[in-house]
C-alpha cells in the first residue's frame, strides 16, 4: 500500500517536472516574463468578478428559490417541486404566457429575417435614396422601446388614433387594435419588427457586401438564373450571419417586456401576457410570490438554454462557414 | 399562359420597361421611407398640438394652433431636471466602469494564454446568453438586503462587466497583427506600455462604438429601473415619462409625446453626428 503511494507520488513528481521543463524549453506564446504571469488574471479578474456576483450567483440563487415558498417577508419554506406543479398543472395562465411568447417569437423571427434579407437585396446598390432609407430604418433601433411603444399606442388608439382615422377615411369599420384579444399580440409583433428591422438590415447588408464578387462573376459566365444564384451562392454565403441573427432574435424575443408592459400590460385579459411580464407580475405585484416567480424564471432560463443548444446543433451543421 | 405573358413583356420596348421598373422601385422606396419616418413626425407634431386638437376627428396633419404648452408642462410639472440628472449619472457611471473592466479583459482574452482561460471564456459566453430578465428577482433581493435600493447603485453595479463588449473587443484585438506587438517588444516596451500605446489606439474606434451602444442602452433602459427602484429620488427619465401616463386623468397624448421627444433628442443628436462611424462598425458585428 505504502509502496503504491510512493510510486504515485513519484509519478506525480515526474509529471510536474516534465511540465516545468516543457514550459522552460518552449517559447512562450505571449512573451510574458515570469513575474508578468499575473497580468491576465488581474485584467480578467474584475470582469469575471462582476459576472459571478451579478449574473451567476443570482442565477443559482433563483434556481434555489424556485424550490421554496418565499415572499420576501416570511421565512423561506422548502416545498420541492410544488411551484413547478402549480406553474404547469394547476394554473393555466403560465401556459397562456408561454404560448403568447412562442407566437411572438415565431412572428418576430420570421418577419425580421424575411424582410431583412429581401430589403437588403433590394437596397444593396449604393445610391442616395438607399443610404437615406437605411438611416431612416435604423433610427428606431436607437430610440427607447418605451418611446416607440408610446408612439404606436398613440397610432393604435381606438378613439383618436391615426390608423383608425385612416381606416374610417376609406369607409371601413375601425379596428380595436390593442384592445382586441387576437389582434393585440400581432400589433406588438409589428412594433418590434418595425423597431429592429433597420438594425438587422444593416447586418445582412454588410454580410452581402463581404461576399467575394468573383463568385458572382463566375456564375454570370455560366448564365446562372437570378433565383438559383440567390439560393446557391448568396444564401449559403450569408448563412453564418443569418444563423447568428436567428439566435439573437430568438433570445431577445423570449425576454420581451418593455413593449408589452407599455402597450397592453398583458391585456386584454391575459391575451398578450408573456413570460417576463408574468414573472414580473408575480414577483412584484401579486403578494411578492418570489419563489413562484423564480420557478417561472427558471423555466425561461431552461428554454433559452435549449434554444441555444438546439440552434448550435441542428442548424450549425448546415451553415456554411467561410 | 405563362409563355404568352413573357412574350408580351418582351414586346415592350426595353427603355420603357426600365423606366417602369425604376418608377415602381422609387414609389415603393418612398412608401418605405414614409412607414419609418412618419411615426416620428406624428410624435413631434402631436407634442405641439393642444389637447383638444389632438383628439379631433379627422386628425389634423399640421397643428392649427402651434403651442409649446405640453413641453412647458413636462418641465414644470414633473421636475424634469432631477430625472435627467439621475439618467445622466447612471449612464455615465455605467459606461465608465464598463470601459475600465471590459477593455483589459477583452485584451487578456485576445492576447494571452493562461491557466483557466477556457473556463473563464465559457463563463463570459454563458453570461452573454443570460438576460437581465432572468436575474432581476434575485439581484433585487440582494440589493434590498444590502439596503441599496434608495441609491443609484442597483442601476449601475450589475452592469459593471459587459459580456457582449468583451466578446466584440476581443475579436478586434485579435485582428491586430502579432508583428506590431513583436516590434514593440524588440524596442523593450513593457506589457503595459504595449497595451496602452500600441493596442489601445488601434482598437479605439471599436471601443468608442461599444461605449456608444452602451450609452444608448442605458439611456433608454426601462425594465431594470422599473424593478430596481421604489422611490422618485432614484428614478431615471424613462420612468418619469412612463409615470406621466398614470398621473393624468385619461391619456394626455400631447404631454406624453412631448416627454418622449425630449427623451429622444440626445439619441438623435448622437446618431446624426456619428452615423458613419456606427455603420462602419456594424460590419464587425457578428462577423466570424
Amino acid at each position: 500500500m505504502t509502496l503504491r503511494k510512493g510510486m504515485q507520488m513519484k509519478l506525480k513528481l515526474r509529471k510536474r517536472r516534465t511540465k516545468a521543463e516543457k514550459a522552460a524549453f518552449q517559447p512562450e506564446y505571449s512573451g510574458l516574463s515570469r513575474q508578468n504571469r499575473l497580468y491576465p488574471y488581474l485584467m480578467t479578474g474584475p470582469a469575471i468578478g462582476f459576472l459571478l456576483v451579478f449574473v451567476f450567483y443570482p442565477m443559482a440563487n433563483m434556481v434555489r428559490l424556485s424550490f421554496y415558498d418565499y415572499n420576501l417577508v416570511s421565512k423561506a419554506k422548502p416545498i420541492g417541486f410544488e411551484n413547478y406543479r402549480t406553474l404547469f398543472f394547476v394554473r393555466d395562465d403560465f401556459r397562456k404566457a408561454l404560448g403568447n411568447t412562442a407566437i411572438y417569437t415565431i412572428g418576430v423571427v420570421f418577419f425580421l429575417i424575411l424582410f431583412a434579407v429581401l430589403l437588403a437585396l433590394w437596397l444593396d446598390p449604393d445610391s442616395f435614396m438607399n443610404r437615406l432609407l437605411q438611416k431612416a430604418m435604423f433610427t428606431p433601433h436607437l430610440v427607447a422601446m418605451l418611446s416607440v411603444a408610446y408612439i404606436w399606442s398613440w397610432l393604435f388608439d381606438v378613439e383618436a388614433g391615426l390608423l383608425n382615422a385612416a381606416i374610417q377615411f376609406v369607409r371601413l369599420s375601425p379596428l380595436r387594435w390593442l384592445n382586441d384579444a387576437t389582434l393585440a399580440i400581432w400589433c406588438i409583433v409589428l412594433v418590434s419588427v418595425w423597431k429592429s428591422l433597420g438594425y438587422y438590415l444593416i447586418i445582412v447588408l454588410s454580410s452581402l457586401r463581404a461576399i467575394p464578387s468573383e463568385i458572382f462573376e463566375a456564375a454570370d459566365l455560366d448564365n446562372t438564373p437570378k433565383l438559383r444564384k440567390f439560393f446557391r451562392i448568396t444564401l449559403p454565403m450569408i448563412s453564418p450571419q443569418l444563423f447568428l441573427m436567428l439566435i439573437t432574435i430568438t433570445i431577445s424575443s423570449f425576454k420581451v417586456f418593455d413593449a408589452v408592459h407599455v402597450m397592453t400590460d398583458g391585456g386584454p385579459g391575459n391575451a398578450t401576457d408573456v413570460i417576463v411580464t408574468y414573472i414580473h407580475r408575480y414577483a412584484f405585484r401579486m403578494n411578492m410570490k418570489v419563489g413562484y416567480a423564480s420557478a417561472a424564471g427558471t423555466v425561461l432560463m431552461v428554454i433559452l438554454m435549449i434554444a441555444t443548444f438546439f440552434y448550435f446543433r441542428m442548424i450549425g451543421n448546415k451553415v456554411h462557414y467561410q | 399562359m405563362q409563355k404568352s405573358q413573357i412574350s408580351r413583356y418582351n414586346r415592350l420596348p426595353y427603355r420603357l420597361t426600365r423606366r417602369l421598373e425604376k418608377t415602381a422601385s422609387l414609389i415603393f422606396k418612398l412608401a418605405l421611407l414614409f412607414v419609418f419616418l412618419f411615426p416620428f413626425y406624428w410624435m413631434i407634431i402631436t407634442a405641439f398640438k393642444t389637447y383638444t386638437e389632438s383628439i379631433l376627428f379627422p386628425p389634423t396633419l399640421w397643428p392649427k394652433t402651434f403651442t409649446i404648452a405640453s413641453f412647458v408642462e413636462v418641465f414644470s410639472k414633473m421636475n424634469l431636471w432631477h430625472y435627467l440628472k439621475n439618467s445622466l449619472i447612471i449612464t455615465f457611471s455605467v459606461i465608465t466602469i464598463q470601459t475600465l473592466v471590459t477593455v483589459p479583459a477583452a485584451y487578456a482574452f485576445a492576447r494571452y494564454e493562461f491557466k483557466g482561460k477556457k473556463i473563464m471564456w465559457a463563463l463570459v459566453m454563458l453570461a452573454f446568453m443570460v438576460p437581465n430578465q432572468i436575474t432581476f428577482i434575485t439581484v433585487y433581493i440582494m440589493m434590498a438586503r444590502l439596503r441599496l435600493l434608495s441609491t443609484l447603485l442597483p442601476q449601475i453595479l450589475p452592469f459593471g462587466a459587459n459580456a457582449f463588449g468583451i466578446f466584440m473587443l476581443r475579436q478586434n484585438f485579435k485582428q491586430i497583427p502579432e508583428e506590431i506587438v513583436e516590434a514593440a517588444r524588440l524596442d523593450n516596451a513593457g506589457e503595459i506600455k504595449i497595451m496602452c500605446k500600441v493596442m489601445l489606439p488601434m482598437a479605439k474606434s471599436n471601443i468608442i462604438t461599444v461605449t456608444l451602444f452602451s450609452f444608448v442602452t442605458f439611456w433608454n433602459s426601462y425594465f431594470w429601473p422599473l424593478v430596481m427602484t421604489d422611490n422618485d429620488k432614484v428614478r431615471p427619465l424613462t420612468l418619469a415619462i412612463e409615470r406621466m401616463k398614470d398621473a393624468e386623468l385619461g391619456l394626455n397624448w400631447p404631454t406624453l409625446m412631448a416627454g418622449n421627444t425630449i427623451l429622444m433628442v440626445p439619441i438623435l443628436i448622437i446618431f446624426v453626428l456619428l452615423a458613419k462611424k456606427i455603420f462602419a462598425s456594424m460590419g464587425y458585428r457578428g462577423v466570424k
